[in-house]
């Protein structure tokens, strides 16, 4: 086989995402009342990326086969912490961009710390840091309230251009900065190793440990991205329990759709970006067809289902019944 | 090698687990340039060996020395550092990444704190030569090869990290002819750039053709070392021979007259390379054996009659007529009445966190219940008669079942299926990793079963065990019965030769079950 075959057969899961938002997002503006127009794709990203950010920070944490039931509450927090911090003069505001980011990823790392060092069940460990950190946001945002500096805000809920939305740019810059390095890094290899077969891993001398901590730590990090986007997109703080497990809940539906193996070891981030970029896009359908609202959540489990089905067609080949409960 | 100075050397040695040791002041010397094979039968201690060399179990005792100046291993990692690398015998390769991936897994090459793809893949492709695979493309899937070639990768991840001493456990059990003479042939050249090489290997062949050195162990000791060649097959089993015998086995019947018409019957079973045309039958009353070393394909035998494996080939016949088991409820099912104690008690037996009672009544939950509900009191009768028979040792029934002993979680797996009364009963290594005493009670209550017209499979690691339960033995080897076994020829001696392959007396062989 040619190289490209192999790196096809890598990126399926990636690729199948892309298709699936691609088909799904054509259908979308040629329905819109309004076209495709930048002010289409300008609202549509920002609604987006917001998904993006924690569905990648989903995705680390799933690599190493674990699950970050927490990354909706780092979200609800970061937003919260943002609506009081990130306002005022240029330092301040940078100042505070810092400190909104560096809570984020110790959000992560007190996750990681629990899991890897406490050898606690991830599900369990980050149901319980979620209601803390969703705790420290309502403490932060009884009601909802507060706000950022409006420039900076629009600026990056905005167009470059007049034409590409800006919150596009930053998911392409921290693709760039977070993704890229982490997946090519000794750690991010320990990550993906580690979730694929932890035994073979550490026989193999490699550092599991730190591997997973980075994920963890990075997903605080990259939920705090999404949460710093909420803020700019609602100029408020809203400590919403709902909301925060809505995210945690999609995100994990977006990484199943961009491909990431729910076992782990297998997957990317820039997948899941693709699969809650189309996840988003299949909600927001039905409004662009006349459809009762009512319908959305019904036709979003709907096509979530199909899409998670196409992966349990392994499962046929198992030839040893036993290999069904590994 | 005498003369030559040894490039590591391992001095008393011991290693305990729980109350068995495995290794009980071995010694080991390894010589540059030279291929050096350990034998041993199961449980020799040839793998807590090798496990204690390549920094995976610390021993309890003794000290280990490389070019003469002391070491310890912490982990893995540092023995490789030490130039240690062990190719083990369950793969330690990661399916989910690429053949160059993993090759480089240990100490990836890197650029700008960054894996460097390019010489990643150009020192996978040069291990893959070197390994004689450079077939293998290094950008698939771990996980996408068949296990043949995976073991090739194994040994090129190997060499990649440049290794002085390299052992290769069981390296060869999974590969084709054809690799296997490539491996040869790499291993020469190894040979011949001065690295030392541990060969563990149960095939006598293979061993003749390329140590230089031989090590016998028993009990965990080393107890003999020799130049190849300069002892004859029947030598080498005689070394092997020797367990002490501990336990005291329940008298076995005069031999059971010819069974007129067997309960359980195999023909030609086979599925993918682990089973090959195995035929067999057990007749009501009789205490069959499996033997050979572990992994020949006992164990898959066991689960394709229990209705686990797909795709099995081959007819399965209860009571002489063909039957279609699909699963194992189908086989408990009171038609074929099969029952199967599992090797992992803990993963396979039992579900740990529940209690003694839960445990006790699982399997036969639908006989103690009308309508869908559990007639209480019938299911209190049936436990109390269990743990009765068994002398199930327990705080009490309502008490974790993972806070018994292992001897007590056995009876406790073994009285589950009893409630049912199965007729066919498959042992897989049953009294692994429990007390003497509870197994005797086991030998006693197999026998028992027996008499009372069960028809009994039992594979067992534990050569005495065969000789002493068995009124027949058919030995494995590659997934075939190579041998059988009847009564007085059930002995040690024939038993380790045959699971080897050779044929250190004169009884004649047989193949499949008798006709």
């Amino acid at each position: 086989m040619k190289d490209w075959r192999y790196w096809l057969a890598e990126q399926r899961g990636t690729l199948l995402a892309l298709g699936i938002f691609f088909v799904m997002f054509v259908i979308y503006t040629s329905n819109h009342p309004a076209g495709f127009t930048a002010n289409v794709v300008q609202t549509a990203s920002n609604k987006g990326v917001l998904l993006a950010f924690v569905a990648m920070a989903q995705t680390l944490v799933v690599i190493t086969a674990g699950i970050d039931l927490s990354v909706g509450m780092i979200f609800t927090l970061t937003n919260c912490l943002a609506s009081w911090l990130v306002i005022g003069t240029g330092i301040e505001t940078a100042f505070g961009v810092v400190a909104v980011l560096g809570t984020g990823l110790l959000c992560g790392a007190i996750n990681g710390a629990i899991v890897i060092y406490g050898r606690l069940q991830p599900i369990v460990a980050t149901i319980a840091t979620g209601a803390v950190f969703f705790g420290i946001a309502l403490l932060l945002r009884p009601f909802p309230g507060g706000s950022v500096n409006e420039d900076l805000a629009d600026a990056l809920t905005g167009r470059l251009f007049g034409v590409v939305p800006a919150s596009l740019v930053v998911l392409l810059v921290v693709v760039l900065v977070v993704w890229v390095p982490f997946s090519r890094s000794v750690l991010g290899r320990a990550a993906y190793a580690a979730g694929s077969s932890e035994m073979a891993a550490y026989m193999s001398g490699v550092p599991i440990r730190r591997g997973k901590f980075a994920a963890y730590a990075l997903a605080g990090l990259l939920a705090s991205i999404g949460g710093l986007f909420l803020t700019f997109f609602t100029y408020t703080g809203d400590a919403a329990y709902a909301s925060g497990n809505t995210y945690t809940l999609f995100s994990i539906a977006a990484v199943v759709l961009g491909g990431v193996s729910l076992f782990g070891g297998k997957g990317s981030a820039i997948g899941a970006i693709f699969g809650a970029l189309a996840f988003r896009t299949i909600g927001d359908l039905l409004f662009v067809f006349d459809f009762d609202p009512l319908w959305q959540p019904l036709f979003q489990g709907v096509i979530l289902l199909i899409a998670v089905s196409l992966g349990a067609f392994a499962l046929f080949r198992v030839r040893n019944r036993l290999e069904w409960f590994l | 090698m005498d003369g030559a100075v040894p490039l590591f050397r391992m001095e008393g040695i011991s290693k305990r687990y729980g109350g068995v040791r495995a290794l009980e002041k071995a010694e080991l010397s390894v010589t540059s340039g030279s291929i050096h094979a350990i034998l041993g039968e199961n449980g020799a201690g040839k793998s807590t060996l090798i496990k204690v060399m390549a920094g995976v179990v610390a021993p309890d005792e003794g000290r280990m020395e490389l070019e003469g100046s002391e070491v310890t291993f912490a982990s893995p990692a540092a023995a490789n550092q030490a130039g240690i690398v062990c190719i083990f015998q369950e793969l330690s390769l990661i399916p989910e990444l690429s053949v160059a991936d993993n090759i480089v897994i240990s100490d990836p090459p890197k650029r700008f704190g960054l894996i460097d793809r390019q010489a990643q893949r150009r020192i996978a492709e040069a291990a893959l030569a070197r390994a004689g695979a450079a077939d293998i493309h290094p950008l698939a899937l771990v996980k996408d090869l068949p296990l043949s070639r995976r073991q090739m990768v194994e040994i090129a991840k190997a060499l990649a990290r440049k290794p002085r001493i390299l052992i290769l456990d069981e390296a060869t059990s999974a590969l084709a002819a054809a690799d296997v003479a490539k491996i040869f042939g790499v291993l020469k050249r190894l040979r011949s750039e001065g690295l030392a090489l541990l060969y563990i290997s149960h095939r006598m062949n293979e061993i003749a053709e390329l140590a230089d050195q031989c090590t016998v162990f028993r009990n965990g000791r080393n107890v003999a070392s020799y130049k190849a060649g300069s002892k004859s097959d029947n030598e080498v089993v005689e070394l092997m021979i020797g367990r002490e015998y501990s336990h005291i086995f329940p008298p076995k019947p005069a031999r059971v007259p010819a069974i007129a018409a067997p309960v359980l019957e195999a023909r030609s079973l086979s599925w993918t390379d682990r089973l090959d045309d195995v035929s067999l039958t057990v007749g009501a009353g009789e205490v069959v054996g499996l033997g050979g070393l572990d992994g020949q394909g006992q164990r898959e035998l066991l689960l394709a009659f229990f209705g686990v494996l797909r795709g099995l080939s081959g007819q399965i016949l209860i009571d002489g007529k063909p039957v279609a088991i699909a699963s194992p409820a189908a086989a408990r099912d009171d038609r074929i009445g099969m029952a199967l104690i599992p090797e992992d008690r803990k993963t396979e037996g039992l579900m740990l966190p529940m209690t003694v009672r839960e445990n006790l009544s699982f399997a036969a939950l639908d006989r103690l219940s009308r309508g869908g509900i559990i007639d209480r009191s019938a299911e209190q009768r049936l436990i109390d008669d269990m743990v009765a028979l068994l002398a199930i040792k327990t705080a009490g029934l309502d008490i974790p079942v993972g806070a018994l002993s292992g001897g007590n979680q056995q009876k406790v797996v073994i009285a589950k299926w009893l409630m049912r009364q199965p007729r066919i009963i498959l042992l897989n290594d049953p009294t692994r990793g429990i007390d003497v005493g509870t197994k005797q009670e086991l030998y006693q209550l197999m026998r028992k079963l027996a008499d009372q017209g069960a028809a009994i499979l039992f594979y067992s690691t534990d050569y005495d065990e065969l000789i002493g339960c068995c009124d027949r033995v058919l030995v494995l080897y590659d997934g075939a019965v190579k041998r059988e076994l009847v009564g007085a020829e059930i002995t040690e001696r024939a038993l380790i030769a045959s699971a080897l392959n050779i044929h250190g007396d004169d009884t004649p062989v047989k193949q499949g079950a008798d006709a």
